[in-house]
């Protein structure tokens, strides 16, 4: 049918004129509300504009066509969509409720990670025990290649502070470096997870070694006081960004799942998003106390001190994680 | 390479199609932001410098934090503010939409733009830009984790129609049989591409413009033949005009 484009163009413009006012302003104020009346007219511009769209044909007049596309596209996405656009920012209630209750949701890919990490610690460690050169491939970092006896000897005797006026810049480099690493073991998850279990358990045979080598040369109370505070924080951080890539292989890979890949990617967006956020808070409160604390040792700080706070900061990292927010879940 | 299009039905059985933006124009606009994340970091990095004056430590934590953030940050709060688009996005009209039409939510903003971690390796967007070529839509790693795409934005002028067929007199609306005849014989296609023409006259070299009206009169004299008197005296592209204004302008 070949229609009095005139005419139709006439009828049909203040229409999508409309329509585009009510796009503009919904597009510019995303978390602005309609009145019950407006989203009647607002629905009702959207099908008078779809019909526009349906009555011309497809070859008919490209020009008008594509406009009425553009049109319908964008009100369509704002009709249909019946995700929650929560734009509004509740930072109390998403740290104490939200990040504990997705990290218990997929509690079983944090249990993975966990496994595999330890699984790495468990080679690391043995590694070493079963070939003391292996430290030299291990160990990326030099630092830890020496003896750890000697190690400890010359930081419990160092009268200066090698930090001096570094410690900011440390602890900023630590932040945006582990963070780094997190986001990684998170976007590798796209290797169907292989990536994320390597990186995962490359991570477990480094702390697996390192541990190793200080328990075999009788520092045990120095290697705990000097990873416990940051590592407690730290090492769980990662193990959530671990957790997080292996959700999002498990939606890529879909076992038991029988929705489309772009259904199941969806259905874990927001969690990755929360995990990784989660991750960032955490990671930044780590990389403030290895740059602060966790590099001096006794006799500046003791050991028992330093252990203690570990203890806390962990016991607390725990109660958040699989207490808080449990009750708002109830209700 | 051809443009792709994503067509999306929607539940009320409307068709709409997407413009999908092919990997060449993409790594385009991605380097024209990262020319303006190193023109923001180089400013930054000049105030910082000066702060250095006072600490050198706490204005190197600062540069660090300033790069990580806005490296990062650039790309999700542009694109969330301008609703999937970056300076360079918009630059080159492109926009990051949902792969299924919906509202882009911030989580898909935010799922993107964190796995650039991998589509950026090993340089260059090597990894992403390759699932890009081989993926139907166009979608890189962060794009398939996001269930996002990535589409062009063509200029789309509306048709001055009425400066074409309106105000001027038409020969071949004499024969008001002959002029039923036309409509009924002509395809709804035959007439979109006599329109287009019509659009598009200034455009063409002049010898192509009078090539193509004279196939196009040719091909509509063959649909209806108007008598000699109606047809005399007035050019190719006159007759052309003349059978669009009766195609796409009803009488009264």
């Amino acid at each position: 049918m070949i229609i009095d484009l005139p005419r139709f163009i006439a009828n049909g413009r203040p229409f999508w004129q409309e329509l585009e006012g009510f796009l503009a302003r919904l597009e510019s104020e995303p978390v602005s509300n309609l009145t019950i009346d407006e989203v009647k007219r607002f629905h009702f511009l959207y099908e008078r504009c779809a019909s526009d769209l349906t009555r011309l044909a497809a070859n008919a007049e490209p020009e008008t066509r594509a406009y009425l596309e553009t049109l319908v596209a964008r009100a369509y996405g704002e009709i249909h969509e019946t995700r929650s656009s929560r734009t509004r920012l509740h930072p109390f209630r998403w740290f104490f409720h939200t990040l504990p209750q997705t990290f218990r949701k997929h509690l079983r890919a944090f249990g993975l990670a966990l496994a595999i990490t330890m699984v790495g610690v468990i080679f690391g460690a043995m590694a070493l025990a079963f070939d003391p050169d292996a430290k030299q491939i291990i160990t990326p970092f030099p630092h830890l290649l020496g003896d750890p006896a000697e190690r400890v000897a010359r930081e419990e005797s160092a009268a200066n502070d090698r930090l001096a006026d570094a410690k900011t810049s440390f602890s900023a480099h630590l932040m945006t470096h582990n963070t780094k690493v997190s986001i990684l073991a998170l976007a590798l998850g796209m290797s169907w997870g292989v990536g994320t279990i390597i990186l995962l358990f490359y991570n477990g045979i480094i702390l697996g070694a390192v541990a190793f080598d200080y328990v075999r040369a009788g520092q045990t109370e120095f290697l705990l006081g000097w990873l416990m505070p940051h590592g407690v924080i730290e090492i769980p951080a990662i193990l959530i960004a671990g957790q997080a890539g292996l959700v999002l292989a498990g939606a890529l890979i879909g076992w038991g799942n029988r929705e489309p890949l772009g259904a199941r990617l969806r259905a874990v967006g927001t969690d990755l998003m929360t995990l990784i956020f989660g991750v960032a808070i955490l990671l930044i409160w780590a990389g403030f106390v290895e740059a602060f604390l966790s590099q001096y040792h006794a006799p500046v700080f003791p050991y028992w001190a330093k252990i203690g706070l570990g203890t806390v900061e962990l016991a607390l990292l725990a109660l958040f994680l699989f207490k808080s927010g449990s009750t708002a879940a109830k209700s | 390479m051809t443009s792709r299009v994503l067509k999306i039905r929607t539940p009320e059985g409307v068709v709409f199609s997407q413009i999908l933006a092919g990997p060449v124009v993409r790594f385009v606009a991605w380097f024209a932001d990262v020319l303006v994340i190193s023109a923001v970091m180089g400013l930054l990095g000049f105030l910082i410098g000066l702060f250095g004056l006072i600490s050198m430590d706490v204005a190197t934590a600062v540069y660090l934090l300033m790069y990580f953030v806005v490296s990062i940050g650039y790309s999700l709060a542009f694109e969330w503010f301008w609703r999937g688009q970056t300076l360079g996005k918009r630059f080159f009209r492109l926009r990051v939409v949902d792969a299924e039409g919906l509202k882009l939510q911030f989580h898909q903003v935010v799922v993107r733009n964190l796995l650039r971690f991998i589509d950026t390796l090993p340089l260059f967007y090597a990894v992403g830009g390759t699932a890009c070529w081989f993926t139907r839509k166009f979608q890189r790693l962060g794009d398939i984790a996001a269930n996002t795409i990535v589409i062009r934005i063509p200029k789309i002028p509306e048709p001055d129609i009425e400066q074409l067929v309106a105000g001027r007199f038409n020969s071949l609306r004499q024969f008001p049989h002959l002029e039923a005849r036309l409509r009924q014989n002509v395809e709804a296609s035959d007439a979109a591409l006599a329109l287009q023409a019509l659009l598009r006259r200034e455009d063409f070299d002049p010898a192509a413009r009078v090539s193509l009206f004279a196939d196009l009169a040719r091909h509509f004299q063959s649909k209806v033949a108007f008598p000699t008197e109606a047809t005399d005296g007035i050019s190719d592209e006159q007759y052309v005009r003349n059978v669009v204004d009766i195609l796409f302008r009803t009488r009264g």
